[in-house]
C-alpha cells in the first residue's frame, strides 16, 4: 500500500516561514536528511507528519550555503542539523545545541560532502 | 545558589549495552541539564549505497540492526518496490508481517530484560530472556537466521513456511503468551518494579509530539502514532490496536511494550489465519529511478528509509533514520529534573539502540 507523501520545493529564504507553517499546523517533525546532487549541491529535505501523510519541505544548497536552524520551533531539530554539519558540511546558523563538529565523529572529515581528504581528522 | 557539576554517563557504563555519552550537569543529585554525544561507532552504511547493487543492499541494510533487522529489509525492499512499482504476492506481504512481528516480539522480549536488569532484578531478565530464546528458535527454524533473517528480498520473501509449520507456531504462541503473560505481571505488579518506575522520567503529550518521540517512547506519553495504521505489508488486512499510556513515566513505556507483546501474538496469530497459498516473489527487472519515502513501525518506534535512484544499479541515496535518533531529544527532556539513581533505568526506558542509530 503506497504511503500518502509530497515533496513541496522551497527556497532557503522560504525555510521558516513554511517550517513555522508547519508546526502551527500542528505537525511533527519525523526527519531532516540530505542527498548530494551534482558535484556541489545538495538536497534537503525536510520531513513532516500529520495523521500518517508526510510532508517533505526540500531546499537545494551548495556547502557554502548558510541554512538557518530550525531549533527554535523544533526543539529536537539539533539532532539532525548536526549531523548535516558533520556528515555533509552543511554550514546549519543558530542551532541550539551546536556541537560544533564533533557530534558524529568519523574518520574522514564530511564524509558525504563535497571535498573528501582521507586521513583528516574531524 | 547550589554549585553544579558536570558528571559524565557512558560511553562505557553497566546499563548501556552500546556507547552513547550523556553530560550530566547536577545540582547536589539533581540533574537539570543532560548534553547527549554519540558517533563512537558510526559505520557509514548509508555511503555503501555507492558500492553495492541495489539488490545487494538488502543485506547491508539488514545489518543496520542485530535485534529488528527483518523489518530495516523488509522497510528497504518495500521502498524499492513502490519506486520501481513491484506488485509483490499476498503471501509474501503475510510473511513479512509475521517475521515483523517476532521482531517486535523478540526485542520487547530483550528490553524487558535489560530494562529488569537496570533496577537491579536479575531474576526478572533471566526470565525475559528465556521466552525470548523461544522467538530466536523459530526465527531458526524459519529462516535459518537468529540475528541476521536473510529471508526478505526485492519481489518479496526467498523462503516460505510451510502451513502445517505455521500451525504449530500459533499453538506454541499459546503457551509462549501464558508465559507472557506471567512475566509481565511482575513488570506491571510487582512493588519493587513500579517504586523504581513511577513518576521517573515524565514525558508530557505535549513534549512527546514536539520533540519528534516515536514508538513506545510517544504512545506511552499519550501520543497514538503507530505506523502498521498506514496499512503497509498486510497490516491493512489485519486489525492493529495501537496501545498507548498517558502517565509519560518508566512504567507507562514499559506497560506500552508488555501489552504490545499480545497484540503481536494476535497478529501473528491472525495472519496465520488468513494467509493465502501462492507464490512468495516475482522476477524483478530494471533499476530504481525515482524517490519514495519508506516509513515502518519498528520495537522502538518510526522507521524512516529515504531511497533514490536514477535508473542504474546503484542508488544515489539511501538515508535511514532509526528511531532512537529521533527519541534523543525527549530523553534529554526526561532527564531534566531526575534523581541521578534514576538516569539508567530512564535511559534504559526510550529502548537506546545506538548502532542502528549511528549506521
Amino acid at each position: 500500500m503506497k504511503q500518502e507523501q509530497s515533496i513541496i520545493p522551497i527556497d532557503v529564504g522560504q525555510l521558516i516561514g513554511s517550517v513555522e507553517q508547519c508546526r502551527n499546523e500542528g505537525y511533527r517533525l519525523a526527519q531532516i536528511g540530505c542527498t548530494k546532487v551534482g558535484d556541489n549541491d545538495f538536497e534537503v529535505n525536510y520531513s513532516f507528519d500529520k495523521d500518517y501523510v508526510l510532508k517533505n519541505l526540500r531546499i537545494t544548497v551548495t556547502a557554502e550555503t548558510e541554512v538557518p536552524s530550525i531549533t527554535g520551533m523544533y526543539w529536537g531539530a539539533f539532532v539532525y542539523e548536526n549531523e548535516m554539519h558533520d556528515l555533509f558540511g552543511i554550514q546549519v546558523k543558530g542551532i541550539n545545541i551546536d556541537f560544533k563538529g564533533t557530534f558524529i565523529q568519523t574518520a574522514i572529515k564530511y564524509p558525504f560532502g563535497v571535498s573528501i581528504s582521507k586521513g583528516e581528522k574531524p | 545558589m547550589t554549585k553544579q557539576i558536570i558528571v559524565p554517563f557512558g560511553p562505557q557504563h553497566p546499563v548501556l549495552p552500546e556507547p552513547i555519552h550523556l553530560d550530566l550537569v547536577l545540582e547536589d543529585e539533581r540533574v537539570v541539564d543532560a548534553i547527549p554525544s554519540i558517533g563512537y561507532i558510526h559505520r557509514g552504511f548509508e555511503k555503501l549505497v555507492e558500492k553495492r547493487e541495489f539488490t545487494e543492499y538488502v543485506y547491508i541494510a539488514e545489518r543496520t540492526c542485530g535485534i529488528c533487522s527483518f523489518i530495516h529489509g523488509a522497510t528497504y525492499c518495500q521502498g524499492i518496490e513502490q519506486i520501481m512499482k513491484i506488485e509483490v504476492p499476498e503471501r509474501a506481504d503475510y510473511l513479512r508481517t509475521i517475521w515483523s512481528e517476532y521482531s517486535r516480539l523478540h526485542s520487547h522480549l530483550l528490553w524487558l530484560g535489560c530494562f529488569a536488569d537496570s533496577f537491579g532484578f536479575e531474576n526478572l531478565f533471566m526470565a525475559a530472556w528465556r521466552i525470548r530464546e523461544r522467538i530466536l528458535d523459530v526465527f531458526e527454524q524459519t529462516t535459518g537466521g537468529r540475528v541476521i533473517q536473510g529471508s526478505c528480498k526485492i519481489g518479496g520473501v526467498r523462503r516460505d513456511i510451510a502451513n502445517d509449520k505455521l500451525s504449530g507456531m500459533s499453538r506454541d504462541l499459546d503457551s509462549i503468551r501464558k508465559e507472557i503473560g506471567e512475566l509481565t505481571t511482575v513488570f506491571l505488579n510487582d512493588d519493587t518494579v513500579r517504586h523504581r518506575t513511577r513518576n521517573i522520567g515524565v514525558l508530557s503529550r505535549d513534549d512527546a509530539y514536539h520533540l519528534g518521540a516515536v514508538g513506545p517512547t510517544a504512545r506511552g506519553s499519550g501520543v497514538a502514532i503507530d505506523l502498521r495504521k498506514t496499512g503497509y505489508g498486510a497490516y491493512d488486512r489485519l486489525n492493529v490496536p495501537v496501545i498507548t499510556d498517558s502517565c509519560g513515566d518508566c512504567y507507562s513505556r514499559c506497560y506500552v511494550r508488555c501489552k504490545e507483546l499480545f497484540t503481536s501474538i494476535d497478529l501473528i496469530q491472525q495472519a496465520i489465519t488468513e494467509i493465502p497459498d501462492g507464490p512468495i516473489d516475482v522476477k524483478v527487472t530494471g533499476a530504481p529511478n525515482g524517490e519514495y519515502f519508506m516509513r515502518a513501525e519498528q520495537p522502538r518506534g518510526e522507521l524512516v528509509h529515504y531511497l533514490k535512484g536514477n535508473g542504474t544499479k546503484f542508488l544515489v541515496r539511501s538515508r535511514i533514520r532509526t528511531p532512537t535518533l529521533t527519541n534523543i531529544p525527549p530523553l534529554v527532556k526526561m532527564l531534566q529534573g531526575c534523581e541521578l539513581a534514576d538516569v539508567p533505568v530512564i535511559v534504559l526506558s526510550i529502548d537506546p539502540c545506538i548502532s542502528c542509530t549511528e549506521r
